[in-house]
């Protein structure tokens, strides 16, 4: 059963007031997790086909198809978890 | 070949000798070294330190943390709402409770140089000692320790094409020599030598640099630094600023055509380097950096470890910066620009 290590390489929380947190997905598995989030969230924006504005469970956020996404007003690790889960698995 | 690199370095910035030069792992370590070995044995309470809020954060931690050792105050110089350092409060704020002053000659997140000589001559008026954070302006101007008579100064390998975990520290000597050491260890000592009598051992220090120079050295590190400093010589410092200063010149124009970027601080090119930090309107720092980085553009956003400066002069929650160097063209600006043009579309 795949579990959210198979998916993600690194969560990075950014430097600043904003305090976003980037989603690296490992490079083997990237092309998979794209796959996954962009069946399950809604596209609200795309630009030129590599970046794409989506939400989720009113949540929005941004995916790469360099392999990372930026979420925002997420409220700690636990909740991260939980949306990628529903995204990815 | 490590003192080699020693004396290369100590040339670089035209210090009096090389033993005014002592490898550390880079501009943080420099300036602690000072904060601890300097300021633990030089400062206490009714003392005053000063520092701008232009500061990055490895000028600014390690004197409020050993203000809370010691006892001293740390004061705060302004900045001007475009980046520029206020120096009427700067100058203001000295007085004979002022020990020494801590400036960095160009700010990492705007690129402005400051007239650190002017500030030095102020500190040394008030008997002062002047610390210069040289991490962004050893790599990017000719910088003279004798012309700017600073005390200490601190830079960085990896931000002038070295290695990183390599920087130096330079200090006066006669400043080197009072000074206790900062970590004990192997080349650091003369002697250490037990005595049957008290049951202890007695230790006396090695000569500066080799006193602050505890353990192991980074012989790989200094040598690359070396060689980094070779290759910037042969291009010669002047043309690299002149290099950065057109790169600067030329961004700064064709960001003035993306209607959604804020410049942030002063474009006057006869006070800045290659850096320019910016907004994006509707978009974060980071949601910026990594639509760059989709494109294979490498910017930087955050804080740029320079909290207050953002916060209390910016007023923003963070900034994306761009930064130029030796290696940069106008067509990868071109295409920066381009870019930021996509952006538009969000």
């Amino acid at each position: 059963m795949a579990t959210l290590e198979d998916y993600v390489a690194r969560v990075e929380g950014t430097c600043g007031a904003e305090k976003d947190v980037i989603v690296v997905f490992k490079y083997e598995k990237k092309d998979e997790a794209i796959a996954n989030i962009m069946k399950r969230a809604k596209m609200k924006n795309s630009i030129a086909g590599i970046i794409f504005e989506l939400t989720f469970q009113d949540l929005s956020f941004r995916l790469y198809t360099s392999g990372k996404a930026i979420f925002r007003s997420i409220k700690d690790r636990e909740e991260l978890n939980r949306i990628l889960a529903s995204l990815l698995l | 070949m490590f003192e080699k690199s020693r004396e290369k370095v100590a040339h670089f910035i035209n210090a009096r000798n090389s033993s005014e030069a002592i490898f550390v792992r880079g501009t943080t370590e420099a300036i602690n070294l000072v904060a601890y070995s300097w300021g633990l044995n030089n400062l206490g309470a009714g003392d005053e330190v000063l520092v701008s809020l232009m500061e990055h954060h490895s000028n600014i931690v390690p004197w409020e943390i050993t203000s809370k050792i010691k006892g001293f105050t740390i004061k705060y110089a302004n900045v001007n709402s475009d980046g520029t350092l206020d120096y009427d409060d700067f100058e203001s704020k000295f007085s004979s409770k002022t020990k020494i002053a801590c400036l960095s000659h160009v700010s990492n997140v705007t690129g402005i140089i400051n007239d650190v000589k002017r500030i030095a001559k102020a500190a040394h008026d008030y008997g002062a000692l002047m610390l210069v954070d040289g991490a962004q302006s050893v790599p990017h101007l000719k910088v003279d320790v004798q012309d700017l008579d600073a005390d200490f100064l601190a830079f960085s390998g990896h931000k002038m094409l070295g290695p990183t975990g390599i920087g130096v520290l330079y200090g006066k000597k006669d400043l080197l020599d009072k000074m206790s050491p900062f970590q004990g260890g192997g080349e650091m000592i003369k002697e250490v030598e037990f005595a049957q009598e008290s049951g202890r051992c007695g230790i006396s220090w090695n000569e500066p640099p080799w006193k602050f120079e505890a353990g192991t050295p980074n012989i790989c590190g200094a040598v690359g630094l070396m060689e980094a400093v070779k290759y910037l010589e042969a291009i010669g410092m002047d043309d690299v600023l002149s290099h950065e200063k057109e790169l600067t010149n030329y961004a700064l124009e064709r960001m003035k055509e993306c209607s959604k970027v804020t410049l942030h601080g002063s474009s006057d090119l006869s006070i800045k380097c290659g850096i320019i930090p910016f907004s994006v309107q509707g978009l974060s720092s980071h949601d910026v950096a990594l639509l760059c980085d989709n494109y294979g553009i490498m910017i930087r956003s955050g804080f740029h470890c320079a909290q207050p400066l953002h916060q209390q002069v910016f007023k923003l929650q963070s900034s994306a910066r761009a930064s130029f160097y030796i290696y940069n063209t106008t067509g990868e600006i071109d295409r920066f620009v381009e870019v930021l043009k996509e952006f538009e579309q969000l």
